[in-house]
């Protein structure tokens, strides 16, 4: 990774400007062209650093229900049970964790009927007991991985 | 909340991202069929009601080599949590925090937070020093480290039944 890609990193994860010509206002402010900076995100973006550029948006306030869903599977069934889950396309995330219950997923639906809805079905597809961990509160933070040298 | 007819275009528009070039609203605006003032105005509006919770580039931590990730989960009293999660949210090595529902008699964790890191040592050390820092040593608490991570599905779903679909799986980060 080249400086450039850790200046773009390090400063695009917010605030990118609402103006005319945001990109150059960007590069002024970083020292580089406006042509470096739109060619230096494009690369970041096809190289699979930046999965998506653009405002992030609020699901709940935009009339949808998002939730973090765990199972406890058993090992042997990890794979497909994976599988099973990973099929519904209201899932979002799916990790494997280190507990006995490893398997957590984010499930994101139309509404909260929705997405009852879909955690009956999950459980009904894999037969396995699914917990629901609505969240009851945010904590908001400044975003910031910082990509060192 | 009631979206107007050009905040929904937008956001059906920018489901994929915001046209990467030297004037992406007024390109948003050609596309839609209005003004670049009136984009902009929209978007202005739509952060300002918290409809867009942040704008800019989501990255893939484990494409970047951040491929440490803990979920780290407190059972924190009720009339402590609020302080506590602010806390939490203000150290810097925290991505993300959030207070969950308990499950009574299975899971009694109420307070989540991630922590992504190049190295599982520097974020155990990191732990170590929230835990220290905001006194939660003799609090329940567990940390499930990420062992693997599937193919995100794109995680679709219809905004309304006259919308057609955002992706927002990629826009929501785990825990």
């Amino acid at each position: 990774m080249n400086q450039l890609e850790r200046d773009l990193l390090n400063n695009l994860q917010g605030g990118f400007p609402i103006c005319p010509h945001p990109f150059r206002l960007l590069a002024e402010r970083l020292g580089y062209s406006e042509e470096t900076v739109i060619k230096g995100v494009k690369n970041l973006i096809s190289d699979g650093y930046v999965s998506r550029f653009g405002p992030l948006f609020n699901t709940e306030k935009l009339g949808g229900a998002v939730t973090l869903a765990a199972m406890s599977v058993p090992p042997e069934r990890f794979d497909a049970v994976a599988e099973q889950v990973n099929s519904f396309e209201e899932v979002a995330h799916n990790y494997e964790r280190e507990d006995h219950l490893n398997m957590w997923f984010v499930v994101l639906a139309c509404d909260e009927n929705m997405l009852e809805n879909v955690l009956h079905q999950i459980e009904e597809k894999t037969g396995l007991n699914v917990l629901n961990f609505p969240k009851e509160k945010e904590y908001f933070l400044e975003l910031k991985l910082e990509v060192p040298q | 909340m009631e979206l107007t007819a050009l905040q929904h275009q937008l956001i059906e528009e920018l489901r994929n991202g915001l046209p990467i070039c030297s004037h992406p609203y007024r390109t948003l605006a050609d596309s839609i069929g209005t003004s670049e003032a009136d984009v902009m105005n929209a978007l202005h509006q739509l952060m300002q009601d918290g409809l867009i919770n942040r704008f800019g580039a989501i990255l893939r931590h484990r494409a970047l080599g951040y491929q440490a990730n803990a979920m780290c989960v407190f059972d924190i009293p009720d009339q402590d949590v609020r302080d506590i999660g602010k806390r939490m949210a203000a150290l810097s090595y925290v991505t993300l925090c959030y207070q969950r529902e308990r499950v009574p008699g299975i899971w009694p964790f109420n307070l989540y937070c991630m922590i992504h890191g190049r190295e599982k040592m520097i974020v155990r050390a990191q732990i170590r020093h929230m835990v220290a820092q905001l006194g939660l040593t003799d609090v329940p608490q567990k940390v499930l480290f990420s062992k693997r991570c599937f193919a995100q599905h794109a995680g679709k779903y219809s905004l309304s039944p006259t919308s057609s679909v955002i992706p927002a799986g990629e826009q929501h980060e785990p825990a």
